[in-house]
């Protein structure tokens, strides 16, 4: 048995550094250290509730909007704010700009380039994967790269500034839209429709979206096994056996996406069951973080449901390894991101692919792209739906004493915000980001989080210090540390 | 020219601002004014002890360091050890490399106002005792202190801004790896002039509305947000209005306010971020050289003058009084 220290874990949002043990050439246990605390949750005490919406989106640069409207939906439940049709359209673009950029990021800036590391030289594909995929210089990388520039130039519209736009209310969309706007908004939805057609999917987002199972997408890819980036990431699957690697705990967690004005969501939420193929009702009171092996105090009480959380850095802690908390509902591990909103939200390929493999590298990539495709249809029906000249933003009016919490997905899954007002004041927030439950420590029954579940049995060739199997597990949650700390 | 790119206590939100560069090819446009990235945590390929062996060649001094950009505040505590960000797989914390590694580079680079000042990591009690490289708040200082001075002679170059701009950047760096960037071109922040010699109010859209005194009273309005709002936008050093974000964005055309960025010490302004704090009714921030008698009379006219037009739109989210249509012509 020897140990390995892996680090810095790069192309990953933030600071990252795994601990494993190694026998018999595979991991036989992974211990996650989010190696860095910036305290937001201690900076929020004692401010106005409203200026949450400035602090909160820089926690993170990367889903600073997911943070926006988390926070603005839980002043909106503190002050009991609806905000109207116009706004909560045009808050589903503004954050679905954000969410899809972001799975373009992962895919094409942040996945794929392992593929063209020489470690892979040997494979029949490898000369194509660098010629797209190379850091720096690979072709797609640059056009992704262009085409996310393009695409963020909606959020300059709409919210002013990418990332950390304030433009996110409880009451709405400080931006109004009105009629010549949209068209041009239109029409840059559909130049980055054109991008992923032509370059991720060479197909049409619909045929896409709408394969059925398995089958149907083995036997489209059989079609032209290297036409498009989607196609030939099932190439690599194939080869590499993508998908079985990364096994997580089989049990997904969405809170929903995309509020719609009726009440409902785009991609509705809950808990998928992968053993039972079963949807569960969350009950996010059940919801609890435990800091046995966080440099965090436990305040003596065991694990609390965030509205009675507390964050005091304890850096002498014994035990501990890492500055994330171990989020857990009804106690259990559970792994969320695209793969949990397409489960929960009952996408039949997605479920078909998790029901054959599980939850792995594959069906964690499978899942966001699918997601792409899916979500680029709905901008243009939140566009379409918008009425220029009705109102995008009431003002917000919030009580001296109360509490709200804010619910909702970022591009890597759940994202809850929980705030406690007191004689008008922040008297405590809570925030339960991503990449804290799929990368949490072990809890004090000392059972691991959905990561290091996902890193057991991964391969460790001979010589390596950085694995690459565990690069690519650990890419493949899409993982945003920053958040993830706090 | 080499550059390394750290990220320590901030969100990396000033990567992902870069990445939104105006230009249909990122990666060539860099390489195209003479930048090469020995390694960017969201960029590169290099991960774990490839990374260490060059932070240990660059350190040692075996590998040229051009340019030292941090990006993120210097996380000090607890208790001076630095331990709220240790490097990872490397079992050191984030301040020691960086204080190592600046000691190497020819020019040292604040990316964002959380390493130029410590930032919003600095709000509220600063839990982690976090500061800039060369400053706190607006006290010269910071993790490598005031007398630091890179290879080049030149302080530590604040690219300041929550998130900054990605030209702010580009044109920094491009200057610099043309060698066309000296002390003259710093303000006394240590800011690049490029931006910083303009006021965030310079091109606002909103500017007839200022004349008039035709002010915004709550989220979405049209009007101008600087008597109600707490927009900052006359006071605050960026050219946010000229030099537009992602395509046509700014904050104050995107529906909120100014809230000073590019300065030290905005994270906590000791008022809630989006109300203007006033003495009498009267804004305390007045506009950036103007005299307050001065700014008081001229309100006072201009909002007795405030045409209808004008009065009506600042407090609507849509135009709805039109600028009328002549049936002369225009003198």
């Amino acid at each position: 048995m020897s140990r390995l220290l892996v680090g810095p874990f790069n192309r990953v949002e933030g600071d990252l550094e795994v601990a494993l043990d190694i026998a018999d050439g595979r991991v036989s246990s992974a211990q996650v250290n989010a190696t860095m605390y910036r305290g937001f949750e201690q900076i929020l005490q004692g401010k106005e509730p409203h200026d949450a919406l400035v602090y909160v989106p820089r926690i993170c640069g990367i889903c600073s909007v997911s943070q926006s409207v988390a926070s603005a939906r839980a002043l909106a439940d503190l002050g009991g704010i609806t905000m109207p049709p116009n706004g909560q359209h045009a808050t589903n673009v503004i954050l679905s700009n954000e969410n899809l950029a972001d799975h373009l990021t992962h895919f094409y800036l942040f996945f794929m380039p392992d593929f063209a590391r020489p470690v892979y030289a040997g494979h029949a594909w490898h000369a194509e994967a660098v010629r797209r995929f190379s850091p720096d210089y690979g072709e797609q990388v640059r056009a992704a790269t262009a085409a996310r520039q393009r695409w963020l130039t909606i959020m300059g519209t709409l919210g002013g500034k990418w990332p950390h736009t304030q433009s996110i209310e409880p009451g709405g969309s400080t931006r109004a839209i009105d009629s010549a706007e949209r068209v041009r908004l239109l029409a840059k939805v559909r130049e980055f429709r054109s991008f992923l057609e032509r370059q991720l999917f060479a197909a049409p987002l619909e045929a896409v979206a709408s394969l059925p199972n398995e089958e149907a997408l083995w036997n489209w890819h059989a079609q032209d096994p290297l036409a498009g980036d989607l196609r030939f990431f099932l190439t690599l699957v194939r080869d590499l056996s993508l998908q079985s690697l990364g096994q997580g705990p089989g049990r997904y967690l969405s809170y929903g996406a995309y509020a719609q004005p009726d009440g409902s969501w785009a991609l509705p939420g809950g808990v998928w069951r992968a053993d039972s193929a079963r949807l569960d009702v969350l009950d996010a009171a059940a919801i609890t973080e435990d800091a046995t092996h966080a440099w965090l105090a436990e305040g003596g009480k065991g694990p609390l449901h965030p509205l009675s959380g507390i964050t005091r850095p304890e850096p002498d802690k014994r035990g501990a390894y890492t500055w994330n908390k171990a989020p857990r509902l009804a106690g259990e591990v559970v792994e969320t991101g695209a793969i949990a909103r397409q489960l929960a939200g009952g996408q039949s390929l997605v479920r078909d692919a998790v029901a054959h493999h599980g939850g792995t590298v594959y069906t964690r990539v499978l899942a966001r792209l699918i997601e792409l495709a899916r979500v680029v249809p709905m901008v243009e029906d939140w566009l379409q739906g918008i009425r220029p000249g009705e109102a995008f933003c009431v003002p917000s009016s919030l009580p001296e004493d109360g509490r709200g919490v804010g619910l909702g997905e970022a591009a890597r899954g759940s994202l809850g915000h929980w705030i406690v007002v007191q004689r008008g004041r922040i008297a405590n927030y809570q925030i339960v980001a991503p990449t804290s439950w799929n990368f949490s420590p072990r809890d004090a029954a000392g059972t691991p989080g959905a990561l290091e579940q996902a890193l057991v049995n991964a391969s460790v060739l001979d010589g390596e210090k950085t694995p690459i199997s565990v690069q690519h597990i650990v890419r493949s949650f899409d993982p945003c540390m920053v958040c993830t700390v706090h | 020219m080499n550059v390394l790119w750290l990220q320590s206590g901030g969100c990396g939100g000033c990567s992902m601002s870069l990445l939104c560069a105006d230009t249909t090819d990122f990666q060539g446009h860099l390489r195209d004014g003479g930048i090469q990235l020995l390694w960017h945590p969201s960029l590169s390929l290099a991960s774990g002890e490839e990374v260490i062996e060059l932070l240990d060649a660059l350190a040692a001094g075996n590998t040229l360091l051009d340019v030292l950009c941090v990006e993120g505040s210097l996380l000090r505590g607890p208790n001076g050890t630095g331990r709220f960000h240790m490097l990872a797989g490397t079992g050191l914390p984030m301040i020691d490399w960086v204080k190592r590694l600046a000691a190497r580079a020819k020019h040292v680079m604040a990316v964002g106002s959380c390493a130029a000042w410590g930032g919003i990591t600095a709000g509220g009690n600063n839990p982690t005792d976090a500061c800039g490289l060369q400053f706190e708040d607006d006290q010269l200082g910071g993790l490598l202190g005031a007398a630091f001075r890179s290879g080049s002679g030149l302080p530590v170059i604040n690219v300041a801004g929550c998130p900054t701009h990605p030209s702010w950047i580009t044109d920094t760096l491009m200057a610099l790896a043309a060698n066309t960037f000296n002390a003259e071109d710093l303000d006394p922040l240590n800011r690049p002039r490029s931006y910083a010699d303009q006021l965030v109010h310079h091109g606002c859209t909103r500017n007839e509305y200022y004349e008039f005194k035709a002010s915004a009273e709550k989220p979405s309005d049209l009007g101008c947000m600087m008597e109600h709002m707490g927009c900052k936008g006359t006071q605050v050093h960026a050219d946010c209005n000229i030099r537009l974000w992602n395509g046509e964005g700014s904050c104050t055309r995107g529906g909120y306010a100014c809230i000073a960025c590019t300065e030290p010490g905005f994270q906590e302004p000791g008022h809630p971020f989006h109300e203007t704090p006033k003495l009498a009714g009267i804004p305390i921030g007045l506009p950036t050289d103007m005299p307050k008698a001065w700014f008081v009379a001229l309100a006072s006219l201009s909002k007795s003058a405030t045409p209808k037009r004008v009065k009506n739109n600042a407090v609507a989210d849509h135009l709805v009084v039109r600028p009328a249509v002549r049936k002369t012509r225009l003198k």
